[in-house]
């Protein structure tokens, strides 16, 4: 069942695939992203109690989403490293990370710009808040172990399990708005019921979240084929590889 | 699947279960703390499980809907008082002296925070508006107006 995959487990098929791949996923990046700002900024209505403050939703909710997307990957590529003990996707923790890191830190800080206005402050320790800087505080574990070894396999190794541990914040930063009581409010489309939103709202929304997965994807495979060449720059295919396009940049120069 | 895959599969699934587990324990034991709030009812009957209740002179907050036509506003200064209902239909009276966060209105949900200072009294100082996951344009807020589709309820 799963045969087709085992090719992949090579890094230079892996790497001819993330490169074919990636110039849709910057695309789809940026004309939804174009697409989604224009329509949320400009042609969205205001909202009946806040206003045009609303609008910031538009990044809030996507960098927060692909937040917790950008790590439920990495928590699946951690256990295939730990069990299957395949190197490309501890490559994909450590790649996927320092992205995931900064998803984090945007919501964190348009949830700030939004929470003043709004709310009467800044930063709250409620449930949401607070498993949300934890998700942060994790990423920059992840990322620091990582390169705190110089040996790459024990550095993955040790990166993959700390993944797994920080994955239980997860369903915990989902579910914080309804286990307890919280000034956040709760969740308006990742529920099993209809949206609670105005379609002509939704839509941008939508689009925008579309966008930030794109570019997630983008920047992942990015990551991922530098961290290829690094840690594989003594096989022949890199080493060739290299070569050529030395080769050719001496003769453009 | 060959057995070295499977014990590791094994340990790392384990590894997994026992956190959750460990975690799960360890936040269902401080349930209670990591509410951000007291509701109206909970603090006069005290918190559902226990009954406890907060003592006069506690910091603490309290996160309920204000009662419309509760507001009064002292004409001198920036003082105000209102009341706190949550679906349960505990009241409290919250004191204010300080300028209101914009959402601020009556029907609206809040969470003040400050001292009890009798049972059902509570010297606030500072006001925070809490927002619904709802978002509709003002013509669908107005056309809706009436119907009750906002949510009276705060909490659980």
């Amino acid at each position: 069942m799963w045969k087709w995959l085992h090719p992949y487990a090579k890094s230079e098929k892996s790497y001819a695939l993330s490169g074919k791949l990636m110039p849709w996923f910057l695309v789809t990046a940026v004309i939804t992203f174009v697409v989604g700002m224009v329509w949320g900024l400009a042609f969205a209505p205001a909202d009946y109690q806040q206003g045009d403050s609303f609008r910031i939703i538009y990044i809030h909710v996507p960098a927060a989403m692909m937040a917790m997307a950008a790590y439920s990957t990495m928590a699946i590529a951690a256990f295939i490293a730990l069990v299957w003990q395949i190197r490309l996707a501890e490559m994909t923790v450590a790649a996927t990370a320092p992205i995931g890191a900064v998803y984090t830190f945007i919501a964190l800080f348009t949830g700030a710009a939004w929470g003043k206005p709004m709310w009467g402050a800044w930063w709250v320790w409620d449930a949401r808040l607070t498993s949300e800087l934890i998700l942060l505080f994790v990423y920059l574990g992840i990322i620091a172990l990582y390169n705190a070894f110089s040996d790459k396999v024990l550095a993955g190794r040790a990166a993959s399990i700390l993944t797994l541990v920080g994955v239980i914040n997860l369903p915990i930063i989902h579910f914080s708005v309804v286990w307890w009581n919280t000034l956040h409010q709760g969740a308006t489309i990742t529920k099993f019921d209809k949206p609670s939103m105005d379609t002509a709202m939704l839509y941008p929304l939508l689009i925008m979240i579309i966008s930030f997965a794109a570019f997630l994807g983008f920047m992942s495979l990015y990551r991922f084929r530098n961290e290829i060449l690094h840690r594989e720059s003594h096989r022949p295919w890199v080493i060739s590889l290299v070569q050529q396009s030395s080769t050719q940049i001496n003769k453009r120069g | 699947m060959n057995p070295r895959r499977k014990k590791r599969l094994i340990i790392t699934s384990s590894l997994i279960a026992g956190l959750s587990l460990a975690i799960g324990l360890t936040l269902f034991a401080l349930q209670q703390n990591i509410d951000l709030f007291y509701t109206p009812s909970e603090i006069i009957n005290g918190k559902n499980e226990t009954g406890t209740k907060p003592e006069i002179g506690q910091r603490l907050r309290v996160g309920g809907m204000v009662v419309n036509g509760s507001v009064s506003r002292d004409p001198e200064s920036l003082k105000v008082s209102f009341d706190l209902i949550d679906n349960k239909a505990g009241i409290v009276t919250v004191y204010f002296d300080g300028i209101l966060p914009d959402l601020f209105r009556e029907g609206q949900g809040i969470v003040a925070q400050g001292h009890l200072k009798s049972s059902n009294e509570i010297d606030a100082f500072e006001v925070l508006a809490k927002h619904d996951e709802e978002y509709m344009p003002p013509e669908v807020a107005d056309a809706l107006k009436g119907m009750d589709h906002l949510k009276t309820e705060q909490s659980k």
